[in-house]
């Protein structure tokens, strides 16, 4: 690995081997359109100026950059938590949807759908159209729909249609299929809100310039807190991968700064019950794009197991596949029990109730050695979502 | 000379192309069915490689595939299965399906693969035109496989005569914005995109497919094309009744006056 080798996406959509647009002739000039404006959409000025500000006066940016004294001196290191957990919804994802929903106001669209798993990004679009006055439609698994019932309606009270998904394993994968055939059969007036750094060219781009705005406040509060506008290390989890894009995005290019990925390993890489890609996957084509993904030998898309249904997800962000091939990033695998147990430590040493996908970037403390060293956590999202989770599980 | 091109040579009009799924409703009825097809007096089959996340097909091709799947269908099965293909039938067979599997078989033997068993063309939505040109047109030439391009109403003039540039066989035209089953009559929209196609004098040969499903849609289409092609209300008759003596009556209610 060289100093130069450059992480962002090249013009073709890809990073390294994996990326691309493999999506039906039918969708194609739905991404045509997007991938030939995104970038001259985002770069004008009056578009920054109104992200900017919704960031800063709706969602209630910049997040705290916190030094967290007491883990601190529990692992003998200066460890920084990026409060993304206290964004507006709880989570990190409303900076990518409000960066999209002036994307489609910019291309003329009229109606916006999205998928959602565990309902975070879901919440987040059904916020955003809220927001805009815009027509919402959200596909959720119907599996997911029963576990995750609190974000159903959260999502219905703000005024988005939810459609149940039914199809395969009525999970995530299957929304995000729902939600590409909604779009195959809309294709003028409607744009597609995708929750993270998956999916054909342009969105794992797009999606994490939106989310890049994490390790951009990271530089400036890292530099008033240290005198320095790094780190040497980044933790971040990652399902299909939007945090950790947006977390190590400003730092891809800085060998100094070591990037982790906490993966999810359900109940053990050596198990069925899994979703750690990087560790089980293989590469290949998930919703529109070639990456990592975990599949059986025939190329069917497998489905996948995590207690925390935001890292639930069989493929990878191909940013990600190729911070992983490359070695740029280091990849962990957290069981369930570890990411529980990180989400009680740091609840009970910072006061600071993770969300279950956050607790298994926590758990990656107990995994490397960081003695001495500057490293910030993405603390992903707020952990009130997941209370029924924690209380299941009861070890408290 | 690919048995495509055979067709189009002998046949201008009312070509009819039918879809059925690989190992649907039962795991061995492929050739079965694929002999029913050609004795009913199909020009020409297709048959769809069952993927896990078909994001292109509706609940009806979907449910198939899940069916097809559930029962230990596979590519590597399905191309075991037609090993005598070319034994039983003389008609054009196209394998239509998502890229994953294709890739995960190994993309090379599965074109070698292709031209040993018989089939003279794939379909594979999900591979796009630039991907196809700069990675796999060699390997398909090489087998004289055909891969077959989808157009829709929304693709632009400059893209159909590109994709018409690197076609072979035929150009699937997709009737509307739509995933595979949707039911609908023609609509006068439908009509000017088809007839704006038409008035492009291209190369290649054209079938319409999505949304037609009977006797009348297939009129309807043919009009504006060399034919058409049939797939969900072919599965549904499967569902219904999937008998030699089912399937000949359905294919016959398309074709005959």
């Amino acid at each position: 690995m060289t100093s130069q080798e450059n992480y962002k996406v090249n013009s073709n959509g890809y990073y390294g081997k994996y990326g691309g647009a493999y999506v039906p002739e039918m969708l194609l000039p739905n991404i045509f359109e997007l991938q030939e404006n995104y970038l001259e959409i985002m770069n004008k000025s009056s578009f920054k100026k109104e992200f900017h500000y919704l960031l800063r006066d709706y969602v209630g940016r910049p997040t705290p950059l916190y030094l967290a004294h007491r883990m601190s001196e529990k692992y003998q290191a200066q460890i920084f938590l990026k409060r993304e957990d206290l964004c507006h919804t709880g989570a990190h994802k409303v900076n990518n949807t409000i960066g999209q929903i002036l994307l489609a106001k910019s291309l003329h669209k009229k109606k916006i759908i999205a998928e959602t798993g565990a309902g975070q990004h879901g919440v987040a679009t059904a916020t955003v159209c809220a927001l805009m006055g815009m027509e919402c439609i959200i596909y959720m698994g119907a599996v997911d729909m029963v576990r995750q019932r609190p974000n159903v309606e959260r999502m219905k009270i703000l005024g988005a249609e939810i459609r149940a998904a039914q199809s395969g394993s009525k999970t995530l994968k299957d929304a995000t299929n729902e939600a590409m055939r909604h779009w195959i059969n809309h294709p003028t007036d409607t744009h597609y809100i995708i929750g993270s750094v998956v999916g054909p060219h342009p969105y794992p781009d797009l999606v994490a310039r939106f989310q890049s705005v994490i390790s951009e406040e990271i530089k400036f509060q890292l530099n008033e807190q240290i005198g320095r506008d790094y780190p040497d290390m980044v933790i971040a989890c990652v399902g299909g991968g939007s945090n950790a894009a947006g977390a190590f995005y400003h730092y891809l290019d800085r060998s100094e700064v070591q990037l982790v990925a906490a993966e999810a390993a359900g109940l053990g890489i050596d198990h069925k019950k899994s979703a750690a890609t990087t560790f089980l996957g293989t590469e290949g084509i998930l919703h529109g794009s070639k990456t990592l993904l975990m599949q059986t030998p025939d190329g069917q898309v497998t489905e996948p197991y995590s207690i925390s249904a935001g890292l639930d997800y069989p493929g990878i962000g191909p940013l990600h596949a190729h911070l992983f091939d490359s070695e740029r990033a280091f990849f962990c695998a957290v069981t369930d029990e570890e990411a529980m147990h990180a989400g009680i430590a740091l609840s009970r040493l910072e006061g600071i109730i993770p969300a279950i996908e956050t607790a298994h970037a926590i758990s990656v403390l107990e995994k490397i050695e960081i003695k001495d060293k500057v490293v910030v956590i993405n603390v992903s999202g707020r952990g009130d979502k997941d209370l029924d989770t924690y209380i299941t599980w009861g070890k408290y | 000379m690919n048995r495509i091109n055979e067709v189009f040579l002998k046949k201008k009009k009312r070509v009819l192309n039918i879809y059925f799924t690989a190992g649907y409703p039962k795991i061995d009825d492929t050739l079965r069915i694929a002999r029913a097809l050609e004795a009913a007096g199909v020009d020409i089959i297709e048959i769809g490689i069952p993927y896990s996340d078909p994001i292109a097909d509706g609940p009806t091709i979907q449910d198939s595939s899940q069916n097809a799947l559930d029962a230990g269908m596979s590519l590597k099965l399905l191309m075991r299965q037609l090993q005598d293909l070319r034994k039983y039938v003389n008609i054009p067979v196209i394998l239509m399906g998502y890229i994953n599997p294709v890739l995960q078989y190994g993309f090379t033997e599965f074109c070698q693969n292709c031209k040993k068993v018989g089939i003279d063309g794939v379909i594979l939505p999900d591979l796009p035109m630039q991907e196809y040109i700069e990675i796999y047109q060699q390997t398909f030439e090489k087998y004289g496989i055909y891969n077959i391009f989808l157009i829709t109403p929304q693709t632009s003039k400059q893209r159909v005569l590109q994709i018409n540039e690197a076609s072979k066989g035929f150009i699937y035209m997709v009737s509307s914005a739509s995933i595979t089953g949707a039911k609908q009559e023609i609509s006068q929209e439908q009509i000017d995109y088809f007839e704006c196609i038409q008035k492009m004098n291209l190369s290649v040969e054209r079938l319409i497919g999505f949304g037609i499903s009977n006797k009348e849609t297939f009129d309807n289409a043919c009009q504006y094309a060399s034919g058409a092609i049939i797939g969900s209300a072919f599965i549904n008759q499967l569902k219904k009744n999937n008998s030699d003596e089912a399937i000949s009556s359905f294919v016959g209610s398309i074709i005959n006056p």
